[in-house]
């Protein structure tokens, strides 16, 4: 069975909802839309307080390319269009809507019924993409409009589906799969028409038979359309590592992107999005979130609105359990740590994890026994304990010429240390200042021919 | 309700070796041998072993808390680990005081002037073995049991190396003269595997130190005109005589004095291979594993600085 070619670990899956059905979150009373709930320039505010707006509307507008529209996600009069305290406690303008009832904007099928024929040209397509606000929501909120405009002279060749889903705990994209198949594949095939390529993989790990099963049955009614089980194994949802295990090719070191093997990479839940827009309107205003930990009574899979508190989700999981607790946006691997639960859930957010007790408490690090781990689990080859080392010594040289730009911060090295030393920290201060280093450089050297 | 919100950048994910469990895991490697030890030598394995233990534990204590003043580490049992394998590394007959001073040349220079655990270049027990051997040659080769006396098989061989045959059954299972915890071959290979299910080591240093050892002592008997059993015997002589089990297995395997790639790591393991069979065949002394890691682990360093890891989308190695 396919994987990708270097390091990698096995961490405990802990898939606890894999099992539950998503269910509909109940509406909050407010939801708080920030207007940077993606990479790139923030949104720029097209709604004022007091103005009165449906469930689906516009409200803010990206500003230029590298952007994304935000709609409203209920619909009732707008609060505030002011600073608010993001989830990982920093300050970021947002929009504060109060729910009225649910009323919804004209012209978007709410319907289950699903729409297969799509008779668009691919720049319509990627349009209709476009005025919905759909970024990348396996957590990187990459503008999925910028991805499927390819730069000229670069070729796509393939279109792969992040169903890989190797974070430990999160269940939201396998439940997609499973009870969306069929609008994910009609997604699928409208990203394919969209790129211009006649064949589209769907990479899903073999711990989720269930889905891999359900697709291929499902694909059998699409031509072009391949599901590749993959071995499990963490990091394989990386981009870079899902692109190799696919079609073993490897992206080169930065700057080259996926585009320079031909590979486009869109997730699977992304997918669904793509459907629900170009098909029925609809719209990025909702989406499947992932409420879990060992402490909480019920974990689940909620389809929640854009802007509801995460603390929200966690009380409909049981509430949160005593003592020591770690709210963590995303999985347990590359999730952001919550600083305010009351903070709102946005588009990049697969699931909220909690871990509580001895697991919420990093343990004491102790000395660098050279046992080589970090080297082996790797999945970009670099040697992660000397990385560590030269950014807390701020030897930002040697870390450039140890290729520190490369690292993805996985944090594979980190949670296979024995020394429990937090080498990933140091690998992210050091990336971000050689990175930093490099584009002065370049600025210094003035514009290139 | 109160709960206590904890915040910390990713992973949030921690291992389940700790060091204390690696180290753990080799003091269990180390049973079988300790055991097939005290059935050959007696008894009095375990009042040297415990002394090395001991004198490993508490000279590293003694150093932490009064002269460096820094963080205790003696919980971790790498001290554990250095005293055992020092012990296994001395003959039974050993006076009590030589193991004292083995412990602090061991502990004191090798690990802690260092900087301790992970920071030493050399591995420590074998640097605390050799400084013994050179200081106290007399009682450090002395083998001499009520089961077994005279000489090892090794320096059988390296007083009269016209090889006739080998006692290849007596080697495999310990009963022949030597140190205590480096006769029992097979006891030895046990705990190594216990180590490599447990995933604490691999199999890549020892599996090519005794491919090397293997085939250069075939072509050697090959030029000598050997032929017959001598010629696959004399081979396997080499891997199970003296401490070729003890050091390939768990010396050279030393975490903080072996390279940090696979690849390195067959350098490495290739390097002190062929030393080994040029100290035993030419050299001054009958076993040369010791000075061969010794002379290996101050390559590691430069090993480190050149041998990189594939990296990931770059096919060729060398890039620089």
């Amino acid at each position: 069975m396919k994987t990708f070619p270097i390091g990698g670990i096995h961490p405990s899956d802990n898939k606890l909802s894999a099992g539950r059905a998503v269910e509909e979150m109940a509406l909050p009373d407010t939801v708080t839309l920030p207007l940077a709930q993606h990479i790139g320039a923030p949104a720029i505010p097209r709604v004022a307080k007091g103005d009165r707006v449906l469930a689906g509307q516009l409200v803010a507008e990206g500003a230029g390319f590298m952007s994304a529209n935000i709609h409203a996600s209920v619909s009732g009069t707008v609060t505030a269009v002011d600073a608010i305290v993001n989830a990982q406690g920093l300050s970021q303008k947002a929009i504060v809507i109060r729910r009225e009832g649910d009323e919804w904007a004209e012209g978007i099928d709410r319907s289950d019924a699903v729409v297969r024929e799509c008779d668009l040209a691919p720049a319509e397509i990627v349009a209709r993409i476009r005025e919905a606000g759909i970024v990348g929501m396996g957590g990187a909120t990459f503008p999925t409009h910028v991805k499927l405009a390819v730069p000229p002279g670069k070729r796509v060749e393939y279109l792969i589906i992040n169903g890989v889903e190797c974070e430990p705990y999160l269940t939201s994209d396998h439940r997609v799969m499973l009870e969306r198949g069929e609008e994910l594949l009609v997604g699928v095939a409208i990203l394919r028409k969209a790129l211009g390529v006649d064949r589209a993989w769907i990479g899903i790990e073999n711990n989720k038979p269930d889905a891999v099963a359900r697709l291929a049955e499902l694909a059998e009614r699409h031509a072009g359309i391949e599901i590749v089980p993959l071995r499990v194994k963490y990091p394989q949802g990386g981009e870079k590592q899902l692109i190799a295990a696919v079609t073993g090719r490897e992206v080169p070191p930065p700057p080259a992107l996926p585009i320079d093997v031909g590979a486009v990479v869109c997730n699977a839940s992304t997918a669904l999005a793509v459907y629900e827009a170009v098909q029925k309107r609809k719209p990025l205003v909702e989406r499947v979130v992932t409420v879990t930990g060992k402490g909480l009574r019920e974990p689940k899979n909620l389809r929640v609105r854009l802007g509801t508190p995460v603390s929200a989700l966690i009380e409909a999981a049981g509430g949160m359990p005593e003592g020591d607790v770690k709210a963590i946006n995303g999985g347990p691997m590359m999730g952001r740590a919550v600083v305010r639960p009351e903070a709102p859930v946005t588009k990049g957010c697969s699931g909220i994890t909690i871990l509580s007790g001895a697991d919420a408490v990093r343990r004491e690090a102790s000395a660098c026994i050279k046992c080589a781990r970090c080297v082996a689990v790797c999945p970009m080859g670099l040697e992660p304990y000397l990385l560590s080392k030269r950014s807390r010594r701020k030897e930002w040289d040697i870390a450039e010429a140890n290729d520190i730009t490369s690292c993805i911060e996985c944090g594979c090295c980190q949670a296979t240390c024995p020394g429990y030393l937090p080498l990933l920290d140091w690998i992210r201060i050091g990336k971000q200042t050689v990175m930093g280093r490099i584009r002065a450089r370049a600025t210094a050297n003035g514009p290139k021919k | 309700m109160t709960n206590n919100l904890i915040v910390a950048p990713a992973p949030h994910v921690q291992a389940r070796q700790s060091t204390r469990s690696i180290m753990r895991d080799v003091l269990l490697a180390l049973l079988p041998a300790l055991a097939v030890s005290v059935w050959v030598f007696g008894a009095k394995v375990l009042c040297v072993t415990a002394l090395a233990v001991t004198s490993c534990v508490a000279f590293e204590y003694l150093i932490q808390r009064f002269l460096v003043r820094g963080p205790l580490t003696v919980n971790n049992l790498s001290a554990a680990v250095t005293g055992v394998l020092l012990a296994f590394n001395l003959p039974v007959t050993i006076p009590w005081w030589i193991v004292v001073i083995g412990a602090l040349v061991a502990i004191g220079v090798a690990k802690m002037s260092f900087g301790g655990l992970g920071k030493n270049p050399f591995n420590p027990a074998l640097v605390g073995r050799v400084f013994l051997l050179i200081a106290y040659p007399v009682q450090m080769t002395s083998f001499g049991t009520d089961a077994f006396t005279g000489a090892t098989p090794l320096a059988a061989f390296k007083y009269a190396p016209v090889f006739a045959g080998a006692p290849l059954a007596d080697l495999a299972v310990g009963r022949v003269a030597g140190s205590l915890g480096e006769v029992a071959a097979l006891a030895l290979l046990a705990g190594f595997a216990y180590l490599v299910v447990r995933r604490v080591a691999s199999w890549h240093v020892p599996a090519v130190i005794f491919a090397t050892m293997a085939l250069f002592a075939l072509c050697t008997a090959l030029l000598r005109g050997w032929s017959g059993a001598a010629l696959w015997q004399f081979p396997l002589f080499h891997l199970l005589a003296g401490g070729a089990m003890l050091g390939a297995l768990f010396m050279a395997t030393d975490y903080a004095t072996s390279p940090m790639t696979v690849a390195g790591g067959v350098i490495y393991a290739a390097g002190i291979g062929v030393l080994t069979m040029c100290i035993r065949l030419w050299g001054a002394y009958p076993e040369g594993m010791s000075f061969a890691i010794l002379i290996m682990n101050a390559v590691v360093p430069l090993i480190d600085k050149y041998v990189k890891p594939r990296r990931f989308g770059v096919k060729k190695q060398a890039r620089r």
